[in-house]
């Protein structure tokens, strides 16, 4: 009688891929196992050596090798190692010695390619790299929702209605009326189009509001252009963006319309309305609370909201594109408020300016911890003796109350309080200049934050000024990368977790990771290096990917790996500052192995083998090492 | 515990017996067509080095101790060698023990009257046992209770005598303690002597934990646990006359 083997299919069941299969394949391969024993430092694999197992560990502790002797991985209780052999002409690819008495559970090659052709799962699970699983997770973990999976152009209702500017007033009225529809966009069909711009011929648009205010109420003569009322400056969107993209660009720019566009053809326009239905609660409530609050008492009265709204788009499923957009849009109005309170305090500024938020808020990626990183750029006739005094006491209470709402401040200093950041556009200039023309990899260390900027309030063109100007100036600026690249090498990822403490690339223990430090800012670092070479003016590290993508300096699937190990860093922080959050602790970035869930933790470690080999890409691309010499 | 590296006790026992040859003796006397099948199969040279020789991890769950009142309520095996066990090899009989199941017994291997109710006798066992058993070396953890049992079995069932060499993973256990250094004293001092039950033995090499008293895990558990020990304290080309008893 052929004996059952319960112990081995006990474990087997607890661990992937087996955990997946049904109860009877399980017991089924349990009873086709072979068990050895090594000792530690015994040699498991051998380089080259022929390969007819699948190896499970279970109990101990094995490395795995790469040819080059460098460890790739550490195992423990339920690691599989040998399945790359397997796979490929059955010959060992990744060596692998025992460094603790282990016992192996020995699954032969027929039962492995028979769960290899029969489950997909297995097969996913044993057969793709550290980059494919990743992205597969990626995808796991986005549960389908309707903000973040719907595209904005299932929102159209109908084809854009488009007209002439030089038809007349009365017009333009009869057409909206005939369409139904409450705007009407303006082209120029003689506008010559420069080569890459994305604005098309529409030139603007003209809104019911419009005609009251602009026509009706002016008493304007209805055979007028209507070119002659229409909003100009417009802001459109890709037909492929994602309905909470929507939102946060009219939330952001105050819009009620926003034309929907493919290849610089309006293909429609979605109304503040047709997004509500989507969208009917919190970050909308909140950004007009903060609007409503009559001073920073208020506002810091608002912080539990925030709280509130993150941890209930975490819920939702919502990616950490959105999650990020909207806190930073939430951080964006808390400034804006802050400012205009600060003026009706102080009065008129005396000069021209512009707020800059720096940093994670510039990349529309910031999250609920964070601290606040700001400057100010000032009008080119700013003078000391005159100005120093009222923008000394606007940014010192926009700090403070800024302070007050959660964003605490800057303990490098880099704040509007702080005198060396306030500077005119030309300085300001000036300075990046110098930082590009004259890279010093230590002054560079501090000043990377400034690579990030959104202008928040005033003369917010002056930010887009300087994003042109940096995006000219560091494009074919090899010293520059060079020493952007060496220190976008400074911040390592851990090797990965093993049992329950992250380890150290030099075998150190830690008993928690920063997630932050060690995952989500060195892979912006990396990806600000590749936007900075491909001149590219995105802040947001997903944008700055899809340009960098475009651009085509990365091997091939290389941008979506760092996408999708970005995106999962990124939800695995946001996953656990919202648990502390509901918990009532405070949130921080960091994170125990003993607190993950045996999916983040190993997809975890794919992510930092990609982050560790994009860096290693980026040595070999900007030649950074010889940065100090040069 | 760590243990250190023991240069190898055995070369102070004397050799066991000469299994091949008594096993052709036992085939002349033996009736039983199985069992003589099993003695004509023959057992390995003595001289065999470890590495070479096949190995079965064997056993027996029982009603009680006694090998004389009480009887065999399930055999579990498994063979192996030094370098795998086999477990698709592996067997699991229960069977009808002769005199009625105390319910003491029943407490520890979790054997029921219902589950053995309908259970062959071990009569029809024998031969399956037999073949699984044939030309490979015992190991099993406390050597009296299998010999003494299937002993006792083949002699009250079929009036046989059921000899085979066995290699006991508890008495290599012992040796060990009493050999690593100070061991002996400790002793003498009436220390604690560390325990040599199966699950405590194989904690010493971190063996997983098995559910114990089910007797084809505790084969399992018993060639892991020789396997372990071998590779800890042993050489794999000495003699398996060293070893056997």
């Amino acid at each position: 009688m052929q004996a059952e083997q319960i112990e081995i299919a006990g474990f087997l069941s607890q661990y992937p891929p087996f955990e997946q299969l049904p109860q009877e394949r399980i017991d089924a391969l349990a009873q086709m196992v072979e068990v050895a024993y090594y000792r530690e430092g015994d040699e498991i694999l051998r380089f080259g050596d022929p390969i007819h197992d699948l190896f499970v560990v279970r109990s101990g502790v094995v490395e795995v090798y790469r040819r080059n002797g460098d460890l790739y991985n550490r195992l423990t209780e339920g690691g599989l190692f040998g399945q790359m052999g397997l796979l490929v002409k059955n010959q060992v690819r990744f060596p692998v010695r025992a460094v603790e008495d282990s016992l192996v559970y020995c699954i032969p090659e027929e039962s492995f390619e028979q769960l290899y052709n029969e489950f997909e799962e297995f097969a996913d699970f044993v057969a793709i790299e550290d980059s494919d699983r990743m992205r597969n997770a990626v995808v796991e973990q986005a549960n389908p929702n309707d903000m973040t999976t719907s595209k904005v152009k299932n929102l159209i209702q109908s084809e854009a209605v488009v007209a002439n500017r030089d038809i007349s007033i009365r017009a333009a009225a009869q057409m909206m009326d005939e369409h139904a529809v409450s705007y009407l966009l303006i082209e120029d069909p003689e506008l010559q189009l420069e080569e890459d711009s994305d604005d098309g011929r529409v030139i603007g648009i003209v809104t019911d509001s419009d005609l009251r205010s602009k026509v009706l109420a002016a008493g304007l003569d209805y055979e007028t252009e209507v070119g002659e009322v229409m909003t100009t400056g417009l802001s459109a969107l890709d037909h492929n963006a994602y309905v909470y993209e929507a939102m946060l660009m009219m939330l952001r720019n105050n819009l009620q319309h926003l034309p929907i566009v493919k290849r610089q053809r309006p293909l429609g326009v979605v109304s503040l309305a047709d997004i509500l239905h989507y969208e009917s609660q919190s970050s909308l409530l909140l950004v007009q609370s903060i609007y409503r609050a009559q001073n920073r008492e208020e506002l810091a009265l608002l912080l539990p909201q925030v709280k509130d709204c993150f941890v209930r788009m975490v819920n939702e499923d919502a990616n950490s594109h959105m999650i990020g957009s909207a806190m930073s849009v939430i951080g964006r109005s808390f400034k804006q408020r802050l400012l205009e309170l600060a003026e009706e305090q102080f009065g008129e500024p005396p000069i021209p300016y512009c707020f800059v938020a720096l940093g994670s808020m510039a990349r529309d990626e910031q999250l609920i911890v964070t601290d606040q990183d700001n400057a100010l750029i000032l009008d080119d006739s700013y003078q000391a003796e005159l100005h120093q005094g009222y923008f000394e006491q606007l940014a010192g209470f926009v700090c403070e109350g800024l302070n007050e709402c959660g964003y605490v401040l800057c303990s490098g200093g880099i704040m509007a309080t702080n005198p060396k950041w306030r500077m005119t556009l030309s300085e300001w200039e000036e300075r990046f200049g110098e930082w590009i023309d004259n890279p010093d990899p230590k002054a560079l260390l501090n000043s990377s934050i400034f690579f990030d900027l959104d202008g928040v309030w005033g003369r917010v063109d002056w930010a887009e000024q300087l994003k042109s100007f940096v995006a000219r100036r560091a494009r074919r600026n090899n010293r520059f990368l060079a020493s952007l690249a060496r220190n976008a090498l400074s911040r390592t990822p851990p090797l990965g977790f093993f049992k329950d403490f992250v380890m150290e690339k030099d075998g150190r223990h830690n008993n928690s990771i920063n997630l932050k430090r060690r995952g989500s800012a060195p892979l912006s670092d990396v990806i600000r290096v590749h936007a900075l070479a491909v001149g590219s003016r995105a802040q947001n590290s997903f944008e700055r990917l899809d340009e960098i993508i475009e651009a085509g300096i990365l091997p091939k699937g290389r941008g979506q790996d760092l996408r999708d190990s970005l995106e999962f860093i990124l939800m695995v922080r946001i996953r656990h500052q919202a648990m502390d959050i509901e918990q009532g602790i405070d949130a921080d970035n960091n994170i125990e192995p003993e607190n993950m869930s045996e999916f983040e933790r190993r997809h975890l470690k794919d992510a930092f083998q990609i982050l560790s080999n994009a860096q290693n890409f980026l040595k070999f691309r900007y030649h950074s090492n010889r940065a100090g010499l040069s | 515990m760590p243990m250190s590296k023991l240069p190898g006790f055995f070369p102070l026992a004397p050799p066991g017996p000469r299994w091949s040859q008594r096993f052709e003796e036992l085939a002349e006397k033996a009736k039983d067509k199985p069992l003589k099948q099993y003695y004509q199969n023959g057992m390995i040279s003595g001289e065999t080095p470890l590495s070479e020789v096949p190995f079965v991890a064997l056993d027996l769950e029982t009603t009680g101790l006694d090998s004389k009142r009480d009887d065999i309520v399930s055999v579990g095996l498994v063979p192996f060698d030094l370098r795998r066990v086999y477990c698709r090899q592996a067997k699991h009989w229960l069977v009808r023990p002769l005199p009625p199941l105390s319910s003491e017994s029943v407490v520890i291997h979790g054997i029921t009257h219902s589950d053995i109710a309908d259970a062959p006798s071990l009569n029809h066992v024998f031969e399956p046992l037999l073949e699984a058993l044939a030309g490979k070396v015992v190991v099993v953890h406390y050597k009296s209770i299998e010999r003494n049992f299937l002993a006792q079995a083949f002699s009250k069932r079929l009036q046989e005598e059921f000899q085979f060499p066995l290699v006991d993973t508890m008495e290599i256990e012992a040796n060990v303690h009493r050999q690593l250094r100070w061991g002996w004293w400790q002793e003498m001092m009436g220390k604690k002597r560390v325990s040599l039950r199966l699950s405590a033995s194989r904690q010493r090499y971190s063996l997983p934990h098995y559910q114990s008293h089910h007797a084809q895990i505790d084969a399992q558990a018993t060639a892991e646990l020789f396997i372990a020990q071998v590779r800890h304290h042993l050489k794999e080309d000495i003699a398996i006359n060293t070893l056997w008893r």
